[in-house]
C-alpha cells in the first residue's frame, strides 16, 4: 500500500511539475466552453433574401415589407429577373429568393389566386427548409389577417404551444450542456491515453515493472491524478455555463457532480485502453483525437438529434459514451430529473468503464518485447 | 534541389516503415468519411406524440387520427390526464403531447373555434420548432378540411398560392452537403496533426541534431518536411471526392480543377500551421494539444455543423482567420453550385495570404542552433 501511495504521488509530481501542459488543461476547457457557447448557435438569424418583383404593387410592397420586419430576415434587395438567381446564389450571400407572380394584386383580387414563388438555396438544407418555413408564415399570416374576417364559417382551431424546458428556445440551452459532455470526454481521453505510452518511450517502464506494483496498481495510480484534474475541469465548465451562459440548472447539483465524475472515469479509461494498445505517444494521440474527435461529436446527438440518424448509426451510437452522458447532463439540467428516470444510462456508463479498465488491465504485458 | 529530394525521401520511408500509423493515415479518415456523413442530419422524423384526449368525441379522434396518418409523427400513449403527458415527455419517451380539452367539439359547432394545446419537449429547440410547424400543419389541414365538409364558404378564393423549390439539393439530403465538409476536416486533421508531432517528435527523440549539422537551409527543410504531407493531402481530397460521388451521388457542378487549385494552396497553410505548432513546442504532447485546440475551434466555428450566418457578429468576422471555414465554402459552393472562379475570389485570396504568412513564420521560427 506504502509503494501505492509513493507511486501516485509520483504521478501528481509529474503531472503539476509540467505547468504547461498543466495551464493547457485548464485553460483550453474554459476557452472552449466560452467560444463554442457564443459561437455555436444554429437558430435563424438575419437571413438574407432578395426579391423578383416585376408587379411592385401594394399587395408586394406590403409582404415584402412584412418579410423585411422579421428578425430572422434580412432584405438584400431586388433581381432584375429571374435569371439573375442563379449568380446571386453562387455568390454565396443570398439564400433565398421570391418570385412574385406578375400583376399580383390585380390577379388576386379579380382571379383569386395568385402565386408566389420560393426558391431556397437549399445546399444547406436545414437553413433551406427553415428560411422557406419562415416566410411562408409570413405569407400565410398576412392571408388570414388580410382575408379571415370577411370570411365567417371557416372553422378555426388554434394551436396553443408550450416549449416546455426551454420556452426561448435558446439553441445554447442545447449546446452548452453538450459541451461540458464532448470537453470532458475529449481532454480526459486525450490526458491518460499517452501517459503509459510515454512511460514505454522514454523507458522508464522498465523500472515500473521491476518495482513491486502490480499491474492494476500502476494503472488505478495512472488514473487517479488525472480523474481528480478531470473533476476539476468539470465544476469550472459548469460554473462558466452557469454563469456566462445562464443556463437553467433544475436539477440536483450533487447527483450532477456524481454523475460527471463517473464519466470522466469513463473517458479516463478509454485512454487508458488506448495507451495500452498503442506502441507510441504517436499513434495513441492519433487514436484519441482522430478517433475520437468526429464520433464524439457527430454521434453523441451533441448537434445532430440521434433520433434522426439512420438505425445503424444509432445503434452504432451506443458504443459511444458522450452519447450517455448528454442525456444526463440534458436530464439533470434542464428537465430537473433525478436518478430514478437517468439510471439507465447510469449503468451503461458504469458498465463501460468497468470493461475499459478490465481490458486494459488484461492487455497491459508485464514484460517488455 | 537534391537535398530537398533526401528530405522528402527520408520522411516518406519514416511514414510508410510506421506500420501502426499506417491504417491511421489511410483507413480511419475514410471510414470515417463514410460512416459519419450519414450521422449529420438534422431531419425531424418519428415525432412521439402522446395524445392526451379529454374531450372523447367523433372530431376530437379525428384529429388523432390524422396525427396517426403522417409520416411525421408516431403515436406514443393515450391518456385523458395531462400529467401522465407530461410524465411521458419528462422520461424521454414522448417528445410532444397534444391535449385536446373537453368541449373541443361543441366549442366547433357552437362558435367555429376551439383550440388544442401541444406540448413540446424544446430541450432541441430547433427539433421543437419543426415539430410544431408539422403539427401546425396538420391541425390546419383538419380545420380546413373541416370548413369544407361544412360547405360554409369556398376557401380557395383571394388565395396566395406558393411554390416552393429548392435548389441545388431538391431532395433536401444532408450527405451531399456533409461530404465536403467532413472530407476538408479529415484531410485536414491528418495533415496538422502529423506536420504538428513531426519536428517536436524530432526534438524529444534528438535527431533534431544531426538534422541541424547537415548544409540544408531553413527554407529546405521546411518545403521538405512539408511535400510529402501536402502529397498525401491531396491524394486523399481525390480519393475522398471519389467516394463521395460513388457512394452518395455527391454532384460536381463545378470545375474540379478549381478543387484542387484551392485545395493545393489550402494545405499549405494547414500544414504549415502545423509545422509551426512544431517549431515552438518543446514536446509531442504539447503540439498535440495545441494542434487539437486549434482544429476544434477551426471546426466548430466553421460552419461546417451549425451554419456560419447563426453565430454572432463578431464570430463570423473571425472566420477570415480560419482556413477550414474559408475551404469548406469554397467546397460546398464549386461542388453543389457550381461557383466559378470570381466567386470565389474573396476565400482563395484569404487563403493564399494565410499560406504565405503562416510558412513564413515557421521558416523564421525554425533555428537551426540553441537559443
Amino acid at each position: 500500500m506504502r509503494s501505492f501511495r509513493g507511486f501516485v504521488i509520483k504521478e501528481f509530481y509529474h503531472i503539476i511539475r509540467d505547468y504547461r501542459s498543466l495551464l493547457i488543461l485548464f485553460g483550453m476547457p474554459a476557452v472552449q466552453l466560452i467560444l463554442f457557447g457564443y459561437a455555436i448557435r444554429n437558430e435563424l438569424t438575419q437571413a438574407k433574401f432578395a426579391v423578383v418583383d416585376p408587379s411592385h404593387d401594394v399587395v408586394t410592397t406590403e409582404l415584402v415589407n412584412k418579410m423585411s420586419s422579421s428578425h430572422y430576415l434580412q432584405f438584400d434587395g431586388y433581381l432584375k429577373s429571374e435569371n439573375d438567381i442563379h449568380e446571386a446564389f453562387k455568390a454565396g450571400e443570398i439564400k433565398e429568393v421570391v418570385v412574385f407572380d406578375r400583376q399580383f394584386a390585380h390577379k388576386l383580387t379579380h382571379d383569386g389566386v395568385a402565386d408566389i414563388q420560393l426558391i431556397a438555396d437549399a445546399t444547406d438544407p436545414n437553413m433551406g427548409r427553415m428560411i422557406t418555413g419562415q416566410i411562408m408564415g409570413i405569407i400565410q399570416q398576412f392571408q388570414i389577417s388580410g382575408t379571415a374576417g370577411g370570411t365567417p364559417g371557416r372553422i378555426q382551431i388554434t394551436p396553443k404551444e408550450r416549449m416546455l424546458y426551454n420556452p426561448d428556445l435558446r439553441s445554447v440551452n442545447l449546446f452548452v450542456p453538450g459541451l461540458i459532455a464532448v470537453i470532458l470526454m475529449l481532454i480526459s481521453a486525450l490526458m491518460t491515453s499517452i501517459t503509459i505510452t510515454r512511460e514505454k518511450e522514454t523507458g522508464t517502464m522498465e523500472i515500473l515493472l521491476a518495482s513491486p506494483l502490480r499491474p492494476m496498481q500502476i494503472i488505478i495510480g495512472k488514473v487517479l491524478p488525472y480523474f481528480f484534474l478531470a473533476f476539476l475541469d468539470v465544476v469550472i465548465v459548469l460554473g462558466l455555463a452557469l454563469v456566462i451562459f445562464h443556463i437553467p440548472f433544475r436539477g440536483s447539483v450533487a447527483l450532477f457532480l456524481g454523475e460527471s465524475g463517473l464519466f470522466a472515469l469513463t473517458a479516463l479509461s478509454l485512454g487508458l485502453l488506448i495507451s495500452s494498445v498503442a506502441d507510441s505517444q504517436q499513434t495513441a494521440m492519433m487514436m484519441a483525437l482522430g478517433g475520437l474527435l468526429l464520433p464524439t461529436i457527430l454521434l453523441s446527438g451533441f448537434i445532430f438529434p440521434v433520433s434522426s440518424m439512420p438505425w445503424p448509426l444509432q445503434w452504432l451510437s451506443a458504443i459511444i459514451p458522450a452519447r450517455w452522458f448528454l442525456v444526463i447532463v440534458r436530464g439533470i439540467m434542464l428537465k430537473g430529473v433525478g436518478l430514478a428516470i437517468i439510471w439507465k444510462e447510469t449503468a451503461i456508463l458504469a458498465g463501460m468503464t468497468l470493461v475499459f479498465l478490465f481490458v486494459s488491465i488484461r492487455k497491459f504485458k508485464v514484460r517488455l518485447d | 534541389m537534391r537535398t530537398i529530394k533526401f528530405i522528402i525521401q527520408k520522411e516518406f520511408l519514416q511514414i510508410f516503415r510506421n506500420r501502426g500509423m499506417l491504417p491511421i493515415l489511410f483507413v480511419m479518415p475514410l471510414i470515417q468519411l463514410i460512416v459519419l456523413v450519414n450521422a449529420a442530419t438534422y431531419e425531424i422524423k418519428n415525432i412521439k406524440v402522446f395524445i392526451v384526449d379529454q374531450d372523447q368525441t367523433q372530431v376530437s379522434q379525428q384529429l388523432t387520427g390524422h396525427f396517426e396518418g403522417s409520416k411525421y409523427f408516431t403515436l406514443d400513449g393515450h391518456s385523458s390526464q395531462i400529467a401522465a403527458g407530461k410524465e411521458a415527455i419528462n422520461e424521454g419517451k414522448a417528445n410532444m403531447a397534444l391535449v385536446i380539452p373537453h368541449y373541443f367539439q361543441r366549442d366547433l359547432k357552437n362558435s367555429k373555434h376551439a383550440s388544442v394545446q401541444l406540448l413540446i419537449n424544446a430541450v432541441d429547440g430547433s427539433a421543437a420548432s419543426v415539430s410544431q410547424s408539422y403539427a401546425s400543419a396538420i391541425i390546419q389541414g383538419f380545420a380546413n378540411q373541416l370548413t369544407k365538409e361544412s360547405g360554409a364558404i369556398n376557401i380557395s378564393t383571394g388565395n396566395i398560392r406558393i411554390d416552393d423549390n429548392n435548389w441545388y439539393n431538391p431532395e433536401l439530403k444532408y450527405t451531399i452537403y456533409m461530404v465536403p465538409g467532413l472530407l476538408v476536416v479529415l484531410v485536414s486533421m491528418i495533415g496538422m496533426f502529423l506536420t504538428g508531432m513531426n519536428i517536436a517528435r524530432e526534438k524529444e527523440i534528438g535527431t533534431i541534431e544531426q538534422l541541424n549539422i547537415t548544409p540544408i537551409s531553413r527554407y529546405q527543410f521546411i518545403l521538405g518536411k512539408l511535400s510529402p504531407f501536402w502529397i498525401i493531402g491531396m491524394g486523399e481530397l481525390a480519393v475522398g471526392l471519389f467516394i463521395g460521388w460513388l457512394l452518395y451521388s455527391l454532384p460536381i457542378v463545378g470545375h474540379l480543377w478549381l478543387i484542387f487549385a484551392v485545395a493545393a494552396v489550402y494545405l499549405f497553410v494547414v500544414l504549415g500551421l502545423g509545422l509551426l505548432i512544431s517549431t515552438v513546442t518543446e514536446t509531442q504532447q504539447q503540439a498535440m494539444f495545441i494542434a487539437w485546440f486549434l482544429l476544434v475551434v477551426f471546426i466548430l466555428m466553421g460552419g461546417l455543423f451549425t451554419p456560419l450566418e447563426s453565430m454572432p457578429i463578431w464570430a463570423q468576422k473571425v472566420t477570415i482567420l480560419n482556413p477550414i471555414a474559408q475551404f469548406i465554402e469554397v467546397m460546398r459552393n464549386v461542388l453543389l453550385k457550381g461557383s466559378g472562379p470570381l466567386d470565389i475570389r474573396f476565400q482563395f485570396v484569404d487563403l493564399a495570404v494565410m499560406a504565405v504568412v503562416v510558412n513564413a513564420l515557421a521558416v523564421m521560427r525554425y533555428r537551426k542552433t540553441h537559443a
